[in-house]
């Protein structure tokens, strides 16, 4: 069952590993847990979870493989161990520690269950399950006589309910876009690089250098730190990409404030690049350029960032004057003009705002897929987008699981 | 083993409210002696968390507050050249003893004291993106050597560390794996009116509700690009409490709004709202389900 959790949380891509599971393993052997199913699962969370993003992920695992924890208990061999392994429960006391050798395991896992249940109400130490009434060895920090307090109201106070209640679900980061984790996800988008005239005081090597001269000053200069990363913006617009106008145009207004960037190009077109490109999103024909143009203009050093749902008509893809727009020619196949992309440029991605489970319906997302790498337009998706457009290993073609 | 780990056990101040969980994760990491990591919003009691976990466990905290040119190298130590090189020149100080110009920071001194102490590293996430790794093994192994001396610091006993980060940058991932994690959630009204009753105390329940519901009401509203925390909330009532107004000045107005938007889009959003008549809810009941359950 525990690993159940372990392997639960992995399949949802919470990245947990060997380390952390032993951290949890550690603690619950320290006893920490007061055999309390809630510390047991703010335990699980402070332990095996780095990131608010994941306490939904986190929540959703924790209820599906502890729900209805009670009907498989008896069968657990896991739990039984650890219920009954006295190691863990130091604080007893001995006469406590008779208490529990008195019970026969079935009646010690009936309370147990009992107090589980019973934690919708307020839990006040783990004494109750071993059946002393009162004076719990265990006590939680509750409401503690010396006037020490505790917040969180008594509804929050079962495991169950908590991960139930999903209060973390705002914080996902695989299908919120919010424009400051944008902004922070193409924080990544650089690549610093010391470029042009030495005009700042290394002061660190000034000394350096003096303390060598033997304290005759000399002084060190040297070149600024730069982002070297050229960005180059093809995006879809209209028509099926009409819903997602608002997420993208969120992008692009963060890719906008981005100053960080050396140079910064955006182009646009109708559901696949032809031969010629918009220049802003009404796609004007006097105001476009040829695609040919582009490819001359920005040379391979340019990343390449496309965004569209790559969902189309196969003819739109795979025919000659398969544009949808008449008042553009397109003689050439779309698909031709998206593998010259790819050719020209060292790295592209394609960030794809329809969710991934519906990729692999569409033909011409699966086709585009295979041409570039192609990762969702959440957080998640974006950052692993920058990753693969700066990143040090060169990006496989491909559909990624994001 | 059962009474030294009992004689660790945070549980709280008087000073200081804590969420259940959160309690838990402290003593979490001082049972596994693993950094503790606090996120959360700015606000919500990251840094006044350390202040009182220091008070409820007697431990003395060195605090070390990073900022945007943090080098990991200054927590440990820092090797004054400067001084040197100008004590040679004039003939002044020690100069033939590397040692004296060796200045501990406030890692190195955690490490150095002769009891346990508590480490604060405030806002880890304003340094640079590759900071945490660097400070990653000595905080791990709780030693490091001084490479001008040859002399190694090492901790006698480990001290407790937090860390507080606001999230403005990704911290890496080797970093995460080795602290327990705490997320702060922003209090829910009952947890703030504990708050609020530990600053100020005997403040009218009626009043209270209205300024509550003001509050998160304001924190609710999607066009706010900062929204008020619970420390602007504190702020608040104190105006609000020697101004001495009544709950019915509250009805459809907020006051002293300056101490809860600090943003000038934000107030003029507001001032925007309350001229187009746009009415401020006085019940729970106007806040919707999130509130009401």
């Amino acid at each position: 069952m525990f690993l159940d959790l372990f392997y639960g949380l992995r399949d949802e891509g919470v990245p947990v590993a060997v380390q952390e599971w032993q951290m949890f393993m550690t603690s619950l052997e320290k006893g920490l847990h007061d055999s309390n199913l809630l510390a047991f699962y703010n335990i699980a969370k402070a332990t095996l979870i780095k990131s608010e993003t994941y306490y939904d992920a986190f929540d959703r695992v924790f209820a599906r493989v502890f729900h209805g924890v009670e009907g498989e208990l008896s069968a657990n061999d896991e739990l039984n161990e650890w219920l009954s392994d006295p190691k863990n429960f130091d604080g007893l006391t001995e006469e406590q520690r008779k208490m529990i050798e008195e019970l026969d395991a079935d009646e010690l896992m009936r309370r147990y269950l009992e107090t589980l249940e019973e934690q919708d109400e307020r839990h006040d130490g783990g004494g109750r399950w071993v059946g002393t009434g009162g004076h719990s060895p265990f006590g939680n920090g509750g409401e503690h006589p010396t006037g020490i307090r505790v917040g969180g109201k008594s509804k929050n106070q079962s495991a169950m309910k908590v991960a139930e209640d999903r209060r973390f679900q705002e914080y996902r980061t695989d299908h919120t876009l919010d424009i400051r984790n944008v902004r922070l996800a193409l924080k990544r988008l650089r690549h610093l690089t010391r470029e042009g005239p030495s005009d700042e005081l290394d002061l660190d090597e000034t000394v350096d250098e003096t303390c060598r001269n033997a304290g005759e000053i000399e002084f060190v200069y040297r070149a600024d730190r730069r982002n070297n990363v050229r960005l180059l913006l093809l995006m879809d617009v209209g028509g099926t990409m009409e819903p997602y106008y608002e997420p993208v145009s969120r992008l692009l207004t963060a890719l906008h404030e981005e100053r960080g960037l050396r140079e910064f190009k955006s182009y646009y077109f109708h559901n696949c690049v032809y031969e010629r490109l918009g220049t802003n999103a009404d796609l004007y024909v006097k105001d476009a350029i040829p695609t040919g143009d582009i490819l001359r203009r920005f040379d391979e050093r340019w990343k390449v960032l496309i965004v569209g749902d790559a969902a189309m008509h196969p003819a739109e893809l795979m025919n000659p004057r398969g544009n949808i727009n008449p008042r553009f020619e397109s003689e050439t196949r779309g698909i031709d003009w998206l593998m010259r992309i790819r050719e020209h440029f060292d790295r592209c991605v394609w960030l794809n705002p329809d969710p991934p489970s519906d990729w692999n319906h569409t033909r011409t997302t699966k086709v585009i897929g295979e041409i570039f790498p192609m990762y969702a337009l959440s957080l998640d998706g974006i950052q692993d987008a920058v990753t693969s457009l700066v990143g040090a290993r060169p990006s496989a073609p491909g559909i990624t699981r994001h | 083993m059962a009474e030294e780990s009992d004689f660790y056990r945070f549980t709280g101040t008087k000073g200081y409210i804590v969420s259940r969980p959160l309690v838990e994760a402290v003593n979490c990491a001082i049972a596994l002696e693993r950094p503790l990591l606090v996120k959360g919003e700015p606000g919500t009691g990251k840094t006044l968390l350390a202040l009182h976990v220091a008070e409820g466990l007697g431990l003395p905290m060195e605090s070390w507050h990073i900022k945007s040119t943090s080098k990991a190298m200054e927590g440990l130590y820092v090797y004054d050249t400067l001084q040197r090189l100008n004590d040679a020149r004039f003939g002044e100080g020690n100069v033939g003893d590397i040692r004296s110009y060796i200045k501990l920071g406030p890692v190195g001194r955690v490490f150095s004291a002769p009891k346990r102490q508590l480490l604060l590293i405030d806002e880890v996430d304003k340094a640079d993106l590759e900071f945490p790794n660097d400070i990653l093994r000595e905080l791990d192994e709780m030693r490091f050597t001084v490479m001008e001396t040859g002399d190694e610091v090492v901790a006698k006993e480990r001290p407790l560390v937090i860390i507080t980060s606001n999230n403005e940058k990704e911290l890496p991932d080797a970093f995460l794996r080795r602290c327990v994690f705490h997320f702060i959630e922003f209090p829910e009204p009952d947890m703030m009116r504990k708050i609020v009753d530990v600053h100020h105390p005997n403040v009218d329940t009626q009043l209270l509700d209205q300024v509550l519901i003001k509050f998160y009401w304001l924190r609710g509203q999607p066009d706010l690009r900062k929204k008020p925390s619970t420390s602007e909330l504190i702020d608040w009532i104190a105006a609000l409490l020697r101004s001495g107004i009544s709950e019915d000045q509250l009805e459809n107005h907020i006051p002293f709004l300056g101490s809860l938007l600090k943003n000038e889009q934000d107030t003029a959003a507001l001032a925007d709202f309350e001229e187009r008549g746009g009415g401020m809810p006085s019940d729970w009941m106007d806040l919707g389900p999130k509130y009401n359950q």
